[in-house]
């Protein structure tokens, strides 16, 4: 019997064909997937990794909601030039509490995986509210409705629950108290600001729209962006120290 | 009621059916009444329409049709069911449209950002997963569950499978479509590219695959032809492997079951993987799989000479569905995602060349003998260059997916070409060709209404893929090469913003070649409204046409 004979069971039996394309298609998936959730060398142990704040969480949803992503990349290659433009290139710790990862496909704009504490909040707010009256050249759009439009608190504490579930290690402290901790963290003066940072150690405590009253849309966009690659301090980073 | 008409009874499928929608619509309004956020509510109340509206149909079309179901066979000829067919044809064609329209905006939000209007549902960032979604599961998907649903009963020579099963198929997923663009206009969206749709989104369509799984599978069954033709092997191996992925990609625990946010379960490096896996195969499963079998049955029947080596074609079928999987780490080149799967993915998407060239060498061959009615059949030479569109973009991938090309490629629009060589030239192509012959077989006409207008939209058309495709090479290539560019004294030569000013008439040119492809399939709708308007009817014979193999 031939082999071109022998192909004649995938043709005359429909589910003969259907299991072979199955185990077919599993094999690449299976090799390529399965490795990188027992491998230790997958993840590197870094010091300052925390999960988000509420208003960064907030922050994050909103750069996801209005497609950020499509023209920012949040991922820094270690090529020399992208090093010199952006800092460190990433690491795979700095977003492994990321659901999802936001590392991006395409640089329309420039990458903003270290944009933190690049600019100033005014810079954010304005550039945000409109992109051209800062950098002539911009092909962004403007986002002014942000700063109109108050941030939903109410069930922000679901949101905090829901991503210790599929693995980030929120403490039950930090999701009783998501609330405040939202309000807190976009107004210095707030009484709950002392016990904010004493949940999220090195968090910025700022009113980043610069506008009284509750948390906008503009002050949870600005609050993630401003931490975007600020957790690492690559002064202390030992590289030599995750190779193994 | 039933026994007073002549003792017609409800099938298993149509009372069944009736109940679901009549619970899926209650639970909806549930959902709509106690909706944590606006979009949310809207979608639920769609769905609720939705579910009554079909609960209405089924009954409607219970009390209108006779006792009996329609015939498996008529006078020893298979009783074809092409409603559904026709169905997802026009879907075709008024998703493609507004999927290229949708395309050419966002262009020219490129090259003139004060079109982006600055309001939350017109920006740049809500309109792409607009249009990705539109033109490849909306175009494209309603083209492959059209001609899927033709092929496989025209070469298995039997009814297609299920009374309402196929019209559950072919009006659930359009429905799906629905769901997913208004979301995304909303806000709505998981953000992993080309699997934007919420977690509703997703269960909804799991539910709708697994029935076209099963109603495509239960045709094989039936078949009378003892082989199952090799378009068929693409079509299903399209079908289970979409399947995988989407739940592979896709696993996301929702905020509240009222609420249109979830988070997906995997996080940082293995989602990326996930993602890209998922994403590259909806590329290879979806956009090449499935669109090699419509080249595998249209060509064949177009040229009237049959597929030019079936054992190429069954070497390049195993071939192409193993390696596949492998390529998507070639998405993320560099990144922090381990070395070793960077390098697997590279590896296997250049072994890749070779299948997708065998597909290309069988279906150009297929030609031998035919290659005058290049000359005199505009709808043939679509085909055909689409053939070879798929040949030239399936070379530069895995040269793009090498490592050192791709850190210049990566991230620039040389990417943004390429997909569009791939999707204009080889999958529109392909579609278009595949609707041009569908569309006078499905509404019995002698052919169709001008072949002169054919020849309008091919060429129209493919002058839009070269502007399209050569202005995104350009800027790629040139905003890759600014980005690494160095002065004598070693500091980084332009500002990031210098190299998207540089940028700005190539994406004035890309728009000028998006609206000629969007002008060739407007006059690829009116010939076709035309056909089946006013075109001749064509008289059955009464001998059985043998289907092509």
């Amino acid at each position: 019997m031939s082999f071109w004979t022998r192909h004649h069971i995938f043709e005359k039996n429909s589910i003969i064909l259907v299991i072979g394309i199955l185990a077919v298609v599993a094999i690449g998936g299976l090799v390529e997937i399965i490795p990188l959730f027992y491998l230790k060398s997958t993840i590197e142990v870094v010091d300052g990794i925390r999960p988000y704040t509420p208003l960064e969480l907030t922050g994050r949803n909103i750069y996801i909601r209005e497609g950020c992503y499509l023209c920012h990349s949040q991922m820094i290659r270690p090529l020399r030039d992208e090093v010199e433009r952006y800092g460190h290139f990433s690491l795979a710790a700095e977003s492994m509490y990321d659901h999802p990862f936001q590392w991006g496909s395409k640089r329309t704009g420039p990458d903003l995986a270290r944009v933190g504490a690049k600019y100033s909040d005014e810079w954010h707010v304005t550039h945000l509210t409109n992109p051209r009256s800062i950098v002539p050249q911009s092909v962004m759009p403007g986002y002014a409705f942000l700063a109109g439009t108050e941030v939903d608190a109410t069930n922000i504490a679901d949101h905090l629950r829901t991503n210790r579930m599929v693995g980030v290690p929120y403490t039950d402290d930090q999701i009783a108290n998501a609330v405040a901790d939202l309000k807190a963290q976009a107004d210095p003066d707030d009484a709950g600001a002392d016990a904010f940072a004493k949940r999220y150690p090195k968090a910025v405590v700022r009113n980043f729209d610069g506008k009284a009253g509750a948390p906008t849309e503009m002050d949870a966009l600005i609050a993630y962006l401003q931490m975007l690659g600020t957790l690492v301090d690559f002064k202390l980073y030992n590289e030599k120290a995750n190779l193994r | 009621m039933s026994q007073a008409v002549n003792s017609k009874s409800m099938t298993i499928g149509e009372s069944g059916l009736a109940v679901f929608f009549t619970v899926t619509a209650f639970l909806c309004m549930i959902g709509a009444a106690k909706a944590v956020d606006a979009p949310f509510a809207f979608h639920a109340a769609l769905a609720a329409a939705a579910s009554l509206a079909s609960v209405f149909v089924i009954l409607n079309r219970y009390f209108d049709r006779p006792a009996s179901l329609p015939l498996q066979e008529i006078n020893g000829r298979p009783n074809y069911n092409l409603g559904p067919v026709k169905f997802s044809v026009v879907m075709a064609v008024f998703w493609g449209i507004a999927g290229f329209a949708v395309g050419l905006i966002i262009a020219c939000q490129l090259a003139w950002p004060a079109l982006n209007l600055d309001l939350p549902w017109t920006s740049f960032g809500r309109m792409r997963p607009l249009h990705t979604s539109a033109v490849i599961f909306a175009f494209g998907g309603n083209v492959l569950i059209a001609t899927s649903f033709y092929v496989v009963q025209k070469t298995s020579r039997v009814r297609l499978a299920g009374d309402l099963a196929p019209w559950f198929v072919v009006v659930g997923y359009n429905f799906f479509i629905l769901i997913a663009g208004t979301g995304y206009l909303l806000g709505v969206t998981q953000s992993k590219e080309y699997a934007e749709p919420e977690w509703y989104a997703d269960l909804w369509l799991t539910i709708v695959w697994v029935v076209y799984l099963l109603v495509f599978l239960a045709t094989l069954i039936k078949r009378k032809e003892p082989h199952i033709f090799v378009a068929n092997w693409f079509y299903l191996a399209f079908i289970i492997t979409i399947a995988v992925l989407h739940l592979g990609n896709n696993p996301a625990l929702p905020v509240s079951v009222f609420g249109s946010k979830s988070y997906i379960a995997w996080g940082g490096v293995q989602d990326a993987m996930f993602q890209w896996w998922y994403g590259h195969n909806a590329v290879g499963f979806f956009l090449t799989a499935g669109f090699l079998a419509i080249m595998y049955y249209f060509i064949p029947k177009r040229a009237e000479r049959p597929i030019y080596s079936y054992r190429l074609s069954i070497i390049h079928f195993w071939a192409l569905i193993f390696l596949y999987i492998w390529a998507g780490p070639h998405h993320l080149h560099y990144t922090a995602l381990p070395d070793w799967a960077q390098t697997l993915g590279m590896t296997f998407s250049i072994m890749l060349w070779m299948p997708s060239w065998g597909g290309m060498i069988n279906g150009l061959m297929t030609l031998s003998g035919a290659w005058d009615k290049l000359r005199t059949d505009p709808v043939l030479r679509m085909l055909v260059v689409s053939v070879a569109f798929y040949g030239m973009s399936t070379f530069e991938g895995p040269m793009m997916s090498i490592k050192v090309v791709n850190s210049l490629s990566h991230y620039t629009d040389w990417t943004i070409g390429h997909v569009h060589s791939g999707a204009l030239g080889w999958v529109g192509f392909v579609s278009f060709g595949a609707l041009y012959c569908m569309v006078p077989w499905l509404w019995n006409r002698k052919g169709l209404y001008s072949l002169k207008l054919v020849n309008w939209h091919f060429w129209i058309a493919t002058i839009g893929i070269v502007l399209y495709i050569s202005a995104m090479w350009v800027s790629g290539i040139l905003q890759g090469l600014m980005w690494r560019a160095y002065t004598s004294l070693g500091f980084l030569e332009y500002s990031f913003i210098e190299t998207v000013e540089a940028m700005h008439p190539f994406y004035m040119i890309r728009a000028a070649g998006g609206a000629l492809f969007l002008i060739g399939a407007l006059i690829m709708a009116y010939n076709l409204w035309m056909t089946v308007r006013a075109g001749e009817a064509e008289v059955q014979s009464p001998v059985a046409l043998q289907p092509a193999e």
